[in-house]
């Protein structure tokens, strides 16, 4: 194989994610398997990494990499005797479903559809599993390896495989249709596509375990693809809300851990450190969603602008975030909320009022069980002079913390309290 | 595609019996429904599960032993299925939703094997 020259590397370099990801989803819509596409995909930017060196980039590279990838996969269907049935059924299907012909192979650069959002509603389908719907996204429409995936989860890379075999024996084997959504699916299956992004970026936001409080890796890849999919269902609110939310939760990034690698909590972090960029995109965006009517995401993307928007802790506008926690509540009821609206009308009114909130909300089996919780009574205690509850309430944090650089903090929190 | 609508019950459900459960004319209305779209492949009812006979060879023995009854640590049984033969699993499940047996237990949908 001839080593790329220079023009070709950094092309190849640069179709990595963005264009891998397109390629990979135009040839699951036709091939309707996973594995045939990344096979078929692998196979052209092998040939690409041969002969572009000699005769140049193309000057659509993706147009010439699906055209090359569609004939590898066609060449690989035929050489298998038992799919050459398969391809006869494509070639039918393809017939009573469009006029487009299926499997013809020549691809004009602009005719390349973007069949990302196929590919993000399949691997979003109600009967994966939710871990097998967070593999297959990485994977897919991320382009993460399965030992990046295993990394970024802490899991023994076996597992990540097994469950990215076993979704795509779900996709192959129940026919788990690749194929647009119509107006009638987008409401139903839009809500399981950005929950799965979001799920990704909370992983990478507050890591549950291991020693890092922050895996940027992971809430990078997350904001990848909440952009992606804001692109391609435009005027869709939470889709918006989502990637605004996320956008301004990552501003954050900066403040929200010490020289030490310890969590600051958000009243001590220094807003000057906050990423102006990205909470000014973040700021539009919500705005633009609120304006679509409120959904969770667009709602939680308001609470975050309000604090964006905000000097310090003192002259943030609490009236506001409590109600629009109310808005969330009535969206999405349920004890993490009620507690998050508490430490709001604790900031409005006063920490003693806060803590009566809180203490309303203890019992609540989850809630028992959600550090945060406790660090919100340790810290309200704290402002109340009553040290030695506080203590018990981080004691208490400590116990349910599974993180490392969390259990580091909330140990000092507890020894000056 | 193929897909077996395996109509799935539990004795200790309320809903499971004669009374709340649904009726036979609506499982032949279902029939009719999918007769006229064109998807219907295959299908029976069973009677009820008392009235099952096991047969197995135990581990070790060659001859068969019959006995009585289903499975006796189970309450759920099939009731019965239905093929139908559609497009894709999104169909197969849109026609599972509408079956009446949805209502009187679960319908699991299971894509069939073809060799």
């Amino acid at each position: 194989m001839t080593a790329p020259g220079p023009a070709a590397s950094d092309v190849l370099a640069a179709l990595r994610r963005e264009e891998h990801s397109r390629l990979l989803a135009t040839l699951a819509s036709r091939f309707g398997d996973l594995d045939l596409a990344e096979d078929a995909a692998q196979d052209a930017l092998e040939a690409a990494i041969e002969t572009w060196p000699r005769t140049g980039v193309p000057d659509s590279p993706l147009a010439w990499l699906t055209t090359t990838a569609t004939r590898k996969a066609i060449d690989r269907l035929r050489r298998e005797k038992a799919l050459t049935e398969r391809l006869a059924r494509l070639r039918v299907e393809e017939d009573r479903r469009t006029s487009a012909p299926l499997v013809r192979a020549v691809v004009e650069p602009d005719e390349i559809p973007d069949d990302r959002l196929e590919l993000f509603f399949a691997c979003c389908h109600p009967t994966l599993k939710t871990d097998e719907q967070v593999a297959l996204i990485l994977r897919y429409l991320g382009g993460l390896t399965t030992m990046e995936i295993a990394h970024a989860f802490l899991l023994p890379v076996t597992t990540v495989q097994q469950r990215l075999v076993r979704a795509k024996k779900r996709l192959r084997v129940t026919r788990i249709p690749i194929r647009t959504p119509g107006p009638e699916d987008l409401p139903a299956r839009l809500p399981a596509v950005l929950a799965v992004i979001y799920l990704i970026f909370t992983e990478g936001y507050a890591a549950t375990t291991g020693d890092g409080h922050l895996r940027g890796d992971l809430t990078t890849e997350a904001i990848r693809l909440a952009r992606i999919v804001h692109r391609l269902v435009p005027g869709q609110p939470e889709a918006t809300g989502l990637l605004a939310l996320l956008l301004l939760t990552e501003a954050r990034a900066p403040a929200r851990v010490d020289d030490e690698g310890l969590p600051v909590p958000l009243r001590e972090q220094d807003r000057d450190r906050w990423d102006r960029l990205l909470a000014d995109e973040g700021l539009g965006l919500a705005m633009e969603a609120a304006a679509g009517g409120p959904g969770p995401y667009s709602v939680q993307a308001s609470i975050a602008a309000v604090h964006a928007e905000s000097r310090d802790v003192e002259s943030t506008d609490w009236a506001q975030i409590v109600v629009l926690y109310d808005l969330l509540l009535a969206l999405v009821p349920g004890p993490v909320v009620r507690m998050a609206r508490a430490v709001a009308v604790g900031r409005r009114d006063g920490p003693e009022t806060g803590l009566q909130q809180l203490d309303a909300l203890a019992g609540e089996a989850e809630l028992e069980r959600h550090h945060p919780f406790h660090e919100a009574r340790a810290t309200t205690l704290e402002e109340l002079g009553r040290g030695d509850e506080a203590r018990r309430a981080w004691a208490r944090a400590h116990q349910l913390t599974e993180n490392a650089s969390e259990r580091e903090y909330l140990v000092r929190r507890w020894w000056d309290a | 595609m193929k897909y077996v609508l395996l109509l799935m019950a539990n004795l200790e459900d309320v809903r499971c019996g004669e009374e709340e459960g649904p009726g036979v004319e609506e499982f032949m209305a279902f029939d009719a429904e999918l007769e006229k779209a064109g998807v219907l492949a295959g299908g029976f009812a069973l009677e009820d599960p008392e009235t099952g006979v096991t047969v197995r060879i135990p581990a070790g023995g060659t001859d068969a032993v019959v006995t009585s009854g289903p499975y006796a640590e189970s309450r759920e049984f099939v009731g019965g299925t239905i093929v139908i033969d559609v497009a894709d699993i999104d169909e197969a499940l849109a026609w599972a939703a509408k079956c009446p047996g949805a209502r009187g237990g679960w319908v699991e949908v299971r894509a069939m094997l073809e060799f």
